[in-house]
């Protein structure tokens, strides 16, 4: 007959296993603490090449992309808003991203935003967000919004409107091409930069992009668009206030006690805007909303 | 008919063997992944899970492929189950060409079962099917040209060589098939026409596996062309004849000790 | 039937060993033996002499280096001929996830039979050979002597013309080996021939119309067992007990031995009822007089003159 009870090495195994394993969690704890300070955290990729990475990948290179796009979107995630965030990393990412998978779409969206945005916000690097979208374009040469994203660049970050309705009219061609696209390289052509073209290309971008990260910076262009449309406004109205009474008003209180505007209004982000010396409106120091145009004289 | 009996049997022995449960950890694999995509990458959650399953789907294929695929005719010999069997009225070939079947037909549930683990998830990321899915089908099909491509070769070295070293020839060549054409390029960046031709010959005598890989055009949603399905149909049945015909005349003339 | 149920000639077979091909190791040299329809053959001799391979080459899981055979007067590259002959193969070793059943099932569906007949077949047999009980159970979990049993199953469910047994007593116990005997008697009974491979001699005795003895590759004789074995009564054995206090005969004490309170004698045969008569005078108790027969070992001394150790010792049975 077999003994039913359990032997005394199940015992000791049963008993010892729940203190063992509570034993583990900080002894990892400190093995963490002691290799973090022995080791500087180098931002590297292992490996750089995206063309060695897709030989590895015997043939799987799609899903390789994947978990490559995964890791550039945390990268960035795990950044912005920092104080002093490089994302020198971010371009290598993308760049493997898109020769694992050219037709990646969304990491060209995502690289043609951010590695041109200024720091804190994206890489500062124009230049290589000109020439991911390129890749793009090579990659995908049906897809027109490649070239919507060229013209976009360029009219946005890079300011050269010529090669923004160039990029605009090339893309027109194209079979699916948004309508748009034509009248928008017209009024490059004519204008330059004009606030109606940067806010109809940033909704667009709003409405048609799937990336948390891309919608909200948009909406943050957006606001800070629609708040210096309020600051020209403002700024009319304290011309006038300065012609009545022959002294530019202090602040918003001042247009409304005298009748010329009926409440105080407030930015996108909900704040009060500032007036300056001159009649000059900038934004409350304490607003979120990023306009070079109206930061206040006072350093955030 | 007696190649269908041995099928069945090489089938069951899988079965009994617990093979199948490779698509317990794939379904929760599949389910994982379904229900975390939407936080890590929105608006690619089709592609991800497509691009998952079909990777997995092929590795999964061909671990199962190599590992039982170089036992199927070593095992018997070993353990002398052959013996009995043998003294039937079944040809040697025809015992052959059932290990191979029953293996096949393994791996075609086995990959079937996956198919439909993967259809559920995109129906859940993605809420219904595009006709561009069609290629995910065909995707598919291509991985079961390529395991059937695989067994075979696992079956030849079966017939004379032990498990570890057929394992090491089978993955060896299985690799040499995706890199062939960088064989080939390699051969011709070096500027020897020697070389060159070597590479050149060896290029169209490896199996070439890359032939059958569409995971990218199949997540993307890429129509693959009609000519390309009947064209690596044909090269994988031509393939698979020129190594089972070699492996029945082996083993038509092996002594059992 | 026209044909003889085997016929061999000048049957060959050389091994290569090692890596390179060194002179040959001749497991088989020139075997040339005829099988009669009806008739039960036993091969002798001991381990290595060559039975295995000859019953492998009969079977096609090996080819012959030289000579022909023929079964039922077909070839033995003549895989049809399988039909109509059944084997076991040594110390059998089947796919142990298969159910005692099952596996019947699986080697009878070789001979094209409908399903009910097979299923019927499969029933008898298990049956035949006492493993009803153990039918539904997996064959990992079977003895030795069951799995033998269930390869003698295997190699008789087709009802076959012929057929060769690989030491079919291997790993029974006594109740099997009678059965087993039972069964190739029975199967002569029916007209069958069986070609089986032993190193137990009595087996061979009680059960063969006809033996050959193999010794390293090379067929020794062929004959009736008593022909060619010409056992010789060596003596016989008294076994027997003294009441206390009785001493033993003198001429007999230096050919005893004891076992706790069993003694043992041996004696010529000419001198069996004088020796008997001596104990009888002492009171002994006689428990058991028995022939004893030359050994195979003591045969192949004869044979082949020399001295060897090196034989794997041979039962004698003394049921």
């Amino acid at each position: 007959m077999e003994r039913h009870r359990p032997s005394r090495e199940t015992w000791a195994a049963v008993f010892a296993a729940p203190f063992l394993l509570a034993a583990l969690y900080p002894l990892q704890k400190h093995i963490d603490e002691r290799t973090r300070s022995l080791q500087q955290q180098k931002e590297e990729l292992v490996l750089n090449s995206g063309k060695l990475l897709e030989k590895l990948s015997l043939g799987y290179g799609s899903l390789l992309a994947d978990i490559y796009w995964t890791r550039a979107v945390q990268y960035y995630g795990e950044r912005v808003g920092l104080k002093g965030a490089q994302f020198d990393l971010l371009a290598p990412l993308l760049e493997i991203s898109t020769t694992l998978d050219p037709h990646l779409l969304v990491a060209y969206r995502f690289g043609a935003i951010f590695l041109a945005e200024p720091p804190a916000v994206g890489a500062g690097r124009p230049d290589l967000a000109a020439a991911l979208v390129r890749k793009g374009i090579a990659a995908n040469p049906d897809e027109w919004s490649m070239w919507a994203q060229l013209g976009f660049l360029n009219y946005w970050y890079l300011k050269d409107y010529g090669k923004a309705a160039a990029a605009y009219i090339e893309g027109s061609k194209h079979r699916n091409a948004l309508p748009w696209m034509k009248g928008m390289a017209a009024k490059i052509e004519e204008e330059g930069g004009s606030r109606q073209a940067s806010r109809f290309l940033w909704s667009q971008i709003y409405e048609t992009s799937q990336a948390p990260e891309l919608r909200r910076n948009a909406k943050e262009h957006l606001q800070a668009l629609a708040a210096e449309e309020d600051a020209e406004h403002l700024e009319k109205l304290a011309a006038e206030y300065h012609d009545r009474f022959g002294h530019y008003p202090s602040s918003e209180r001042d247009l409304v006690a005298a009748g010329i505007i009926p409440g105080e209004p407030l930015d996108p982000a909900g704040f009060p805007y500032r007036f300056e010396a001159g009649g000059k409106v900038r934004l409350d120091p304490r607003s979120p909303i990023r306009s070079e145009v109206l930061q206040p004289a006072i350093h955030r | 008919m007696h190649t269908w009996v041995v099928a069945i049997n090489t089938f069951r022995e899988a079965v009994r063997d617990r093979v199948l449960y490779n698509l317990i950890f794939f379904s929760l694999l599949m389910m994982g992944a379904a229900v975390l995509v939407g936080g890590i990458s929105i608006g690619i959650e089709h592609l991800v899970i497509v691009n998952l399953g079909l990777t997995a789907i092929s590795i999964f294929g061909i671990v199962m492929a190599v590992f039982i695929g170089v036992g199927l005719v070593y095992k018997e010999i070993d353990k002398r189950t052959l013996y009995a069997l043998l003294a039937r009225p079944i040809r040697r070939w025809e015992f052959l060409t059932g290990k191979y079947a029953g293996l096949l037909l393994t791996l075609a549930v086995n990959t079937a079962l996956m198919t439909v683990g993967l259809a559920m998830a995109l129906l859940y990321v993605s809420h219904g099917f595009l006709r561009a899915d069609f290629s995910i089908l065909v995707a598919i099909y291509f991985i079961l040209l390529e395991l059937a491509l695989i067994t075979a070769l696992a079956l030849l070295f079966s017939c004379f060589c032990s498990p570890m070293i057929s394992t090491i020839l089978t993955i060896g060549l299985y690799i040499a098939g995706v890199f062939s054409s960088d064989i080939r390029s390699f051969g011709a960046l070096t500027g020897s026409s020697l070389a060159g031709g070597i590479t050149s010959a060896l290029y169209y005598v490896l199996p070439n596996f890359h032939n059958f890989n569409v995971i990218a055009a199949a997540a993307h949603g890429e129509a693959i062309p009609a000519a390309l399905i009947v064209q690596n149909t044909l090269y994988a049945m031509a393939y698979i004849a020129l190594v089972l015909f070699p492996a029945a005349a082996i083993f038509s003339h092996r002594d059992l000790k | 039937m026209p044909h003889k149920a085997i016929e061999i000639d000048g049957l060959t077979k050389d091994y290569y060993t090692g890596f390179w091909r060194k002179r040959p190791h001749r497991a088989l040299d020139g075997l040339t033996l005829q099988v009669e329809n009806g008739e039960v053959f036993g091969f002798l001799g001991p381990n290595g002499a060559g039975k295995s391979t000859t019953l492998k080459l009969l079977m096609g899981l090996m080819f012959p280096t030289a000579g022909t055979a023929r079964i039922l007067g077909r070839s033995i590259e003549d895989v049809g001929m399988h039909k109509q002959i059944g084997y076991l193969p040594e110390q059998p070793y089947f796919y142990d996830y298969l159910t005692g059943r099952e596996l019947l099932d699986y080697f009878a569906r070789f001979f094209g039979y409908g399903p009910s007949e097979r299923r019927e077949r499969v029933d008898r047999f298990l049956e035949r050979v006492g493993l009803s009980a153990a039918a539904n159970i997996q064959l990992r979990k079977y003895s030795k002597g069951m799995l033998q049993r269930v390869g003698i199953a295997q190699a008789i469910l087709h009802d076959p013309q012929v057929v060769f047994l690989d030491e079919p007593m291997s790993g029974l116990d006594p109740v099997g080996r009678r059965e087993v005997r039972d069964i190739i008697l029975d199967m002569r009974k029916h007209g069958r021939t069986v070609l089986f491979s032993t190193h137990i001699l009595s087996d061979a005795e009680m059960l063969c119309d006809r033996v050959g003895v193999l010794l390293s590759g090379k067929l020794q004789g062929v004959g009736s067992p008593s022909e060619i074995l010409d056992v010789r009564v060596q003596g016989m054995e008294i076994l027997f007990e003294l009441p206390p206090g009785r001493a033993l005969p003198p001429d007999l004490a230096e050919q005893t031995t004891q076992t706790g309170s069993r003694l043992r004698v041996e004696v010529p045969e000419e001198e069996l009822y004088a020796a008997l008569e001596r104990l009888h005078l002492r009171q002994a108790r006689i428990l058991s007089v028995t022939p004893i027969k030359a050994t195979l070992e003591d045969y192949f001394f004869q044979l082949v003159g020399r001295e060897n150790g090196e034989h794997h010792a041979v039962e004698i049975s003394k049921e």
